[in-house]
């Protein structure tokens, strides 16, 4: 039987910059998002230590940065959120894996449209710099928090940072905007259009699913940030009122009236929850793949994974009132939205279970990848059982801008994310670098950052319950507050442990591209199709043969095999035609 | 091991069975593998796609400044002097005439695009015949419909600009109220995305000056066509939504 169709083989450009710096090829792009999305996560770590630093001295001045004034800490708390829910969630599962993934994955040579998978990323890029440009610009940076309520977002006047730094946050984030619709129209056509012969839609490996899921949110999601971003730039420097009422700034009386904060609230929040899965849903791709491939068999109920994530995808647009039980909804449309919040449960655990499924009792090859995919699920959970509490609008009214909030989006959106980038960057460096990653000292960064990330946000449960505000830079003068200083102190020196922790990844990650040992094609005995070619792929993927698929992505421990799984274009297996 | 049963291929769990799926052309880069040609059926395919794409995302765009614009309107306001609430939308007097001569404009472009769009499938179904030596149909010189379009869609954007002198003449600015904000803010989102179509229209018609193949130019040509209609329709929606809803 016939395994590959023979094609033509591209040579690929020469020359540094249409190899490197312009380069047309996905996997090139995929790493350039992949570094970029490290450099940023870098700034934003860097911000959070800041952040952290000041809550227990608020007096302090430190080295670089000087004084950190209650300004100052919310430029940090704005800045901080936004790179990393834009250029580090947003950026590294889709743009960096999911680029360089997902044309191998399905037999593809490259993205439809390379032009325009070239272009997104040097958008993004240029919005990157010009949301950094914020801190150097006078004013310095914007004060009004990653989601950017207006008032206080829309107008010039309401403090330093609200200028021009304000201008440039939005921009950047209408420019990240144009470049994630690019980049997921360019994710669906080509997982509609470029799948190798035999690779149906339920043959695709799990990762390609989330990808092409997340391609669909963005698309919808996106385009209604772009428009509320430009209605925000309207009203700040055409004297639009779309969403400022009549304010009074300083004793002085604006110029606008009547506008509404709150179309802003929905408007932003209908982006806003799409987003929030646009982050999460690569990593549960990439969870589930690492399960199935270390238990040694099949991914428990494929199917239901794939209809939990639909599921996920369509709910996501229904419930964005839930962050804004405090914004004097009606009681019926808070309790809609609700019940609403609450159905995502339902798919969220029947994704738990299947992962909890596909490692029973099989025998689990411990590695890092692994150790980061269960790593996953557990953050998964634990900050996942925290979204029923708050979708309850009368806890709500206690939790909301509280401690608690913080506690689960970082679990489940910050660092249940980060962990599937760990998992797919320990997984998939061998294939994009050629070189293993050390074992040891990934060991030892698992152990350390899954027990630091439940120190720091763990303990912010709490903190909120007892009243713990959020968004404020000092906690010292608050009499209530001051009792909880103690956990503040704890959070901080478990920050510190956890972001200093994060120098033997990044040295792991540069040693073992230039030194690790060499890997194999498919060390990971895996199934899917980046694993039938060479290591690194060539240019066009599969080196001149287009491959041809026969089996489902995750067929490990199949009787009668040679080996205990089958490559997805292996003859058939277990079948006798 | 023992307990664990594994799959079998078409069980579930395993993700798929062996469906048996016929060759779509997918997995290509838009060429023959055995010849290298470039296959323009796939390509032409692909740029669809992409197109319905692109749609679904300005249309989500429209979607949300059509509920925004909704929810402005019945928003009420505080008057300081009177200390009560009213409603701030106000009118504005749209310069009716103009507005309906560019929907014309635009309406008569998307037909001559469409001309263009059949014209240049045509010769594109017949090129391969053409290259037969021997083999001279009529080289018949059609209407440059490309390019009557392009003068329309100028004219549509300058009736527009005129339309906006209008509304600046009989003076509401952007800020005079939510309602003439909106106009500026609809008509504006409209002309941008229909100057990409000029745009995408101009290198449709540069590179038949640099005579590439006309079957990679009709692509081009079929895509810009599709969007340039949907261009059209979206405009007759913000129409009616600045006429019925004002
Ligand atoms: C069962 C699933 C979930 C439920 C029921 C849930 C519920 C909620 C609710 C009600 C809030 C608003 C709290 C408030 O502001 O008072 C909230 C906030 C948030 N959730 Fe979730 N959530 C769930 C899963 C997720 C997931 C999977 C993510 C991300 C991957 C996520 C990310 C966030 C973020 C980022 C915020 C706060 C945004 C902000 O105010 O800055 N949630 N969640
Ligand atoms: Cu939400």
């Amino acid at each position: 039987m016939a395994t590959s169709v023979t094609a033509h083989a591209h040579a690929g450009p020469q020359g540094f910059i249409r190899k490197y710096i312009f380069s047309l090829d996905h996997k090139v792009i995929g790493i350039q998002y992949f570094f970029l999305a490290l450099t940023a996560v870098w700034v934003g770590m860097f911000l959070s230590l800041l952040m952290r630093i000041h809550l227990l001295w608020p007096g302090v001045t430190l080295p670089l940065v000087g004084d950190i004034k209650p300004e100052t800490y919310l430029s940090l708390l704005t800045m901080h959120g936004t790179i990393m829910v834009f250029f580090v969630l947003t950026t590294a599962p889709q743009g960096g894996f999911g680029n360089y993934f997902l044309p191998i994955q399905i037999g593809a040579p490259d993205m439809a449209f390379p032009v325009l998978n070239m272009l997104s990323f040097w958008t993004t890029f240029v919005a990157f710099v010009v949301i950094i440009a914020a801190f150097f610009v006078s004013g310095g940076a914007p004060l009004h928090g990653w989601t950017g309520y207006p008032p206080l977002s829309a107008l010039q006047s309401a403090g330093p940072g609200e200028g021009l730094g304000a201008d440039l946050w939005i921009t950047s984030i209408a420019i990240f905007c144009l470049a994630s619709l690019m980049g997921a129209l360019n994710f669906l056509t080509t997982t509609l259009d470029m799948r190798a012969k035999g690779m149906t839609m339920m043959r695709m490996p799990l990762t390609v699913w989330s990808w092409f899921i997340t391609a669909i949110l963005g698309l919808l999601a996106f385009g209604v940030l772009l428009s509320a971003g430009i209605l925000l730039l309207m009203d700040r420097n055409m004297g639009t009122s779309f969403y400022v009422p009549l304010v009074v700034v300083n004793g002085q009386i604006m110029g606008h009236k009547g506008g509404s904060p709150l179309l802003w609230q929905h408007l932003f929040w209908f982006f806003g929850h799409p987003e929030v899965y646009i982050a999460i849903l690569p990593g549960m791709g990439v969870a589930s793949q690492i399960l199935s491939t270390f238990s040694r068999k099949p991914i428990f109920g494929y199917k239901a994974m794939v209809y939990a994530m639909l599921a996920i995808g369509f709910f996501g647009f229904m419930v964005w009132g839930h962050h804004m039980f405090m914004s004097g909804m009606s009681p019926y449309s808070a309790f809609a939205f609700s019940l609403l919040t609450m159905c995502i449960g339902v798919p969220s655990a029947i994704k738990t279970f299947n992962w909890l499924g596909t490692m029973y009792k099989a025998r689990i090859r411990f590695q890092t990848p692994m150790l980061y995919a269960i790593g996953f699920v557990s953050l998964f959970v634990s900050g996942g059982l925290s979204g029923p509490f708050l979708a309850q609008p009368v806890l709500d009214i206690q939790l909301h801008d509280t401690y608690f909030v913080v506690g689960h989006f970082h679990l489940i959106m910050g660092v249940a994310a980060i962990f599937g980038m760990f998992a797919a960057t320990y997984y998939w460096v061998p294939k994009m670098f050629g070189r293993m990653m050390n074992e040891t000292w990934g060991r030892i960064h698992f152990f350390i950052t899954l027990a630091g990330t439940y120190a720091i946000f763990m303990p912010m449960h709490y903190l909120g319950i007892a009243g713990g505000t959020r968004r404020y830079s000092q906690y010292t003068e608050v009499a209530y507050l001051q009792k909880l200083m103690p956990l503040h102190q704890f959070m901080t020196y478990a920050a510190i442990i956890t972001i200093a922790a994060q120098f033997i990844f990044v040295i792991n990650l540069f040693w073992s591209i230039f030194r690790g040992p060499k890997a194999s094609d498919n060390p990971w005995e895996s199934t899917t199709l980046e694993w039938t070619t060479a290591t690194p792929p060539p240019h066009d993927n599969f080196g001149g043969v287009t491959p041809v698929v026969h089996n489902g992505p995750y067929e490990y421990a199949v009787p009668g095999a040679a080996r205990d799984f089958v490559m997805q274009t292996d003859p058939a297996a277990g079948t006798t035609h | 091991m023992a307990t664990y049963v594994p799959s079998r291929p078409g069980d579930q769990v395993g993700g798929g069975g062996d469906v048996p799926r016929p060759p779509n052309g997918g997995g290509d880069d838009g060429r023959y593998p055995d010849s290298n040609l470039p296959n323009y059926g796939a390509r032409l395919r692909r740029a669809r796609l992409g197109l319905i794409c692109a749609i679904a995302t300005v249309s989500m765009v429209f979607v949300s400044l059509t509920s925004a614009y909704i929810v402005r309107r019945g928003l009420p306001t505080f008057d300081e002097s009177s200390r009560t609430y009213f409603r701030d939308w106000g009118s504005v007097q749209l310069p009716w005439l103009l507005l309906t001569i560019n929907t014309a404009l635009l309406l008569i472009s998307s037909l001559t695009i469409e001309k263009a769009r059949r014209n240049i499938t045509r010769s594109a179904a017949l090129a391969p015949v053409r290259s037969i030596p021997g083999i001279s149909l009529d080289e018949e010189r059609s209407f440059p419909w490309l390019g009557v379009t392009i003068l329309l869609g100028f004219g549509f954007l300058i009736g527009q600009w005129m339309a906006w002198g209008e509304l600046k003449g009989r003076g509401f600015f952007v800020n005079t109220n939510p309602n003439s904000s909106f106009i500026y803010l609809l008509t504006a989102a409209h002309a941008v995305h229909l100057a990409g179509g000029v745009v995408a229209m101009l290198w449709a018609g540069a590179t038949s000056l640099l005579h590439r193949p006309v079957e990679g130019r009709r692509i081009a040509v079929d895509v810009t066509a599709w969007y340039w209609h949907f261009m059209a329709v979206l405009w007759l929606y913000i129409f009616a939504l600045l006429a019925f809803v004002h």
